[in-house]
């Protein structure tokens, strides 16, 4: 329990080796988009981190419901290492997508369902946050809590396909034949390695962080155990 | 036999929990006048805000509206579970044996009651003000799915933040993210009836609206359990 | 009519009951005394159905807890040093409110027994907002044992009663508890709660520390031998 286990070590290395990789793929291998230019390149991590930005948000939901079920204090861990990683996926996700649509769209920020979606989303975590605050008891704190990821894990497709029902002009890139405008595009071979290589690499990130963050959650417990211990 | 005294129990006390929070209110009025006269405000500030003139007002009244009925509501929930916590009460309610949701079924209806009533006074005030006609079947059919689905949240997540230190200010932030598929919705619904949309324009946005009433109301009544037990 | 087996309870890491029995028989009048932080409030709203217990065995008039708390609640009447009264009804809507919350059939009749009991009857259309709150305590008992319960329990029942409210509550506990009632009671104040109880919990450090009966320290003598229970705790 106290010293670091050996897969997570070696899964530490594994993440940094794939994200220089993927780096690399993303600036150097992939050609240079013909309309876009260079800044076409922010794509392959900005899709990348909203992924990990998804995958913690159902991450979330999930454990909050295990929670709610078996009220095993240890899903609350898992819950807020989720929210945690999926909040600053989201936020990186967001300040990317910016750096993209600045120069192709000529503004910073759109109302676009995937970006609206996702700043709500945002805001949801930072209202978990303080609700969290606000609570001494622990069992309650954590009951308080994934009650609420539940909430909005329900409301937040909810929003998203409300906001749909306006239109959009984010630009749908895989699967749609007609996407020049707007700023979409076709990927070559190449592109697609990158863009499917970056996906892989930052999904064993999340794997890497989420078990870190969790592991992190389990010793601050026990220090508040053996804490409570000396005090006795 | 047992289950049907137990069904009666039930619906006995979600009556008995509306009845007694009207009751006190129209007593009190501290909660009633209290949204009123802040919706009130809130319509004074967007008049010299947005410069509420003819042209602008068809196109803002909407949005102007649901602002109102938003923020007043977050007021009327944030007493009405007060009033629950301050004495004890919520204890009390607790003790007794009927399934918990009786008190979140009681409370929904007597915060959806206390919304009404403030819309039923501010519609026809926006109305003589502004000279618009507020009072056409559809509009009222949104504005009323628009106040359950907000209640049926607003009363889930009220419990919620009563319980917290920061409560006065922690509604508003839980609860706006949460209902923003529900303002969209009515906005958009209460605006084209306004313009005179063709009703196959506007049906979407009702059955949005019937589908966030269903789904919230079915998940509140699954954790609101988890709200009030320790 | 109470029994209590191993009972633990914990609020995330840290433990407040740790391993407690405890059993009340029928018609009993327990004090349950101890120093701040023992758990006894805990404890009672373990009891109540409010709180889950951790671990352990509950039983309350024959049912178990946490899994019947609704057949648990219908023998059980609650007074706590919140009245758990709506200020803004008045005495007899606060006891039908509650009357109907637990069908009870023939409110009316009832609601006037009661107001009988705790003597409140020449106010009763008063707004309990009105009410001193000694009197919102005696409705407060009134209102819990609207419903007729067999288990009472009552968390620090004297908080913010002057003397002569306090009488007057003693004597309304008395005829409770002469009922039959089983009654399981916490309280700082040592001087009432010897008159009124039959036997003298003391709870200290999450479990039991000792149990007596008057016969068993003397008339008088239960603040020396609270003090005594304690001191024994400290040296262990």
């Amino acid at each position: 329990m106290n010293s670091k286990p050996t897969a997570l070590k070696a899964l530490d290395i594994i993440s940094i080796i794939l994200l220089a990789v993927a780096t690399y793929l993303a600036l150097v291998y992939a050609p240079t988009e013909k309309v876009m230019g260079d800044v076409q390149r922010v794509f392959y991590f900005h899709v990348a981190t909203a992924w990990v930005g998804l995958l913690g948000f159902v991450a979330a939901g999930v454990s909050g419901v295990a929670y709610l079920k078996t009220q095993d204090l240890k899903w609350d861990l898992v819950e807020q290492a989720a929210v945690e990683i999926s909040l600053i996926f989201f936020f990186l996700a967001i300040v990317l997508g910016s750096i993209w649509a600045r120069p192709i769209w000529n503004t910073w920020w759109t109302w676009d369902p995937r970006l609206t979606s996702a700043s709500i989303v945002e805001l949801i975590y930072l209202a978990y946050f303080m609700l969290r605050q606000g609570i001494d008891d622990p069992d309650k704190r954590a009951r308080f809590g994934a009650v609420y990821t539940l909430v909005g894990a329900i409301s937040v497709p909810i929003t998203f396909l409300s906001i749909r029902m306006f239109r959009t002009i984010h630009p749908v890139v895989i699967g749609s034949k007609s996407a020049a405008a707007d700023g979409g595009f076709n990927m070559t071979g190449d592109m697609k390695l990158a863009f499917f290589f970056a996906l892989f690499a930052f999904t064993i990130i999340f794997i890497d962080l989420f078990w870190n963050r969790i592991r992190l959650g389990q010793l601050q417990q026990r220090i508040e155990q053996l804490k409570l211990k000396v005090m006795e | 036999m047992k289950k049907e005294k137990r069904k009666s129990n039930y619906l006995r006390a979600i009556g008995a929990i509306a009845w007694k929070d009207l009751a006190a209110e129209l007593r009190s009025r501290e909660l009633l006048s209290g949204m009123l006269v802040f919706s009130l405000l809130v319509i004074l500030i967007f008049n010299f805000a947005l410069e509420l003139d003819a042209k602008t007002r068809t196109s803002v009244t909407a949005g102007v509206l649901w602002v109102t009925f938003v923020f007043a509501g977050t007021l009327g929930l944030n007493r009405s579970m007060a009033i629950e916590k301050d004495r004890g009460c919520l204890d009390g309610l607790l003790l007794a044996p009927v399934d918990r949701s009786a008190i979140y079924f009681g409370k929904v209806i007597s915060n959806l009651a206390f919304m009404i009533i403030v819309e039923i006074i501010i519609l026809p005030t926006y109305s003589f003000l502004y000279n618009i006609n507020l009072f056409q079947p559809g509009l009222l059919l949104v504005i009323l799915l628009g106040s359950i689905g907000y209640t049926a949240v607003g009363t889930l997540l009220s419990a919620m933040s009563v319980q917290t230190r920061t409560r006065d200010v922690m509604l508003p932030i839980l609860l706006f993210p949460i209902i923003v598929p529900v303002l969209i919705a009515a906005v958009k619904a209460s605006n084209g009836y306004l313009q005179g949309l063709p009703t196959d324009q506007i049906l979407p946005w009702i059955n949005l609206l019937i589908v966030y009433d269903v789904i919230f109301i079915a998940i509140s009544f699954m954790v609101f359990d988890y709200i009030v037990e320790e | 009519m109470i029994e209590v087996k191993k009972l633990i309870k914990r609020f995330g890491l840290k433990t407040i009951l740790r391993g407690m029995d405890f059993s009340v028989e029928e018609g009993e009048f327990v004090a349950l005394i101890g120093p701040n932080g023992a758990g006894k409030s805990t404890f009672l709203r373990i009891l109540a159905s409010l709180t889950r217990p951790t671990l352990g065995k509950v039983s309350v008039a024959g049912y178990s807890l946490p899994k019947e708390s609704a057949e648990v609640r219908h023998e059980l009447g609650v007074v706590s040093h919140l009245p758990l009264l709506y200020v803004d009804l008045t005495a007899e809507e606060n006891l039908k409110f509650y009357g109907k919350m637990y069908n009870l059939p023939d409110l009316t009749t009832r609601t006037n027994e009661v107001l009988e009991m705790v003597g409140l009857t020449a106010r009763r259309g008063d707004l309990v907002r009105t009410y001193s709150r000694g009197m919102q305590q005696r409705l407060a008992i009134g209102r819990a044992v609207l419903h007729d319960p067999s288990v009472m329990l009552f968390d620090e029942p004297y908080t913010g009663l002057d003397q002569d409210a306090s009488a007057m509550l003693d004597d309304v506990l008395r005829t409770v508890a002469a009922r039959g009632r089983t009654v399981v009671m916490t309280s700082h104040d040592l001087a009432r709660t010897e008159d009124l109880a039959t036997r003298f919990d003391v709870l200290s450090r999450g479990k039991i520390a000792a149990s007596a009966t008057k016969k068993d320290f003397g008339n008088g003598n239960l603040l020396s031998f609270y003090k005594d229970v304690l001191a024994e705790g400290k040296k262990q």
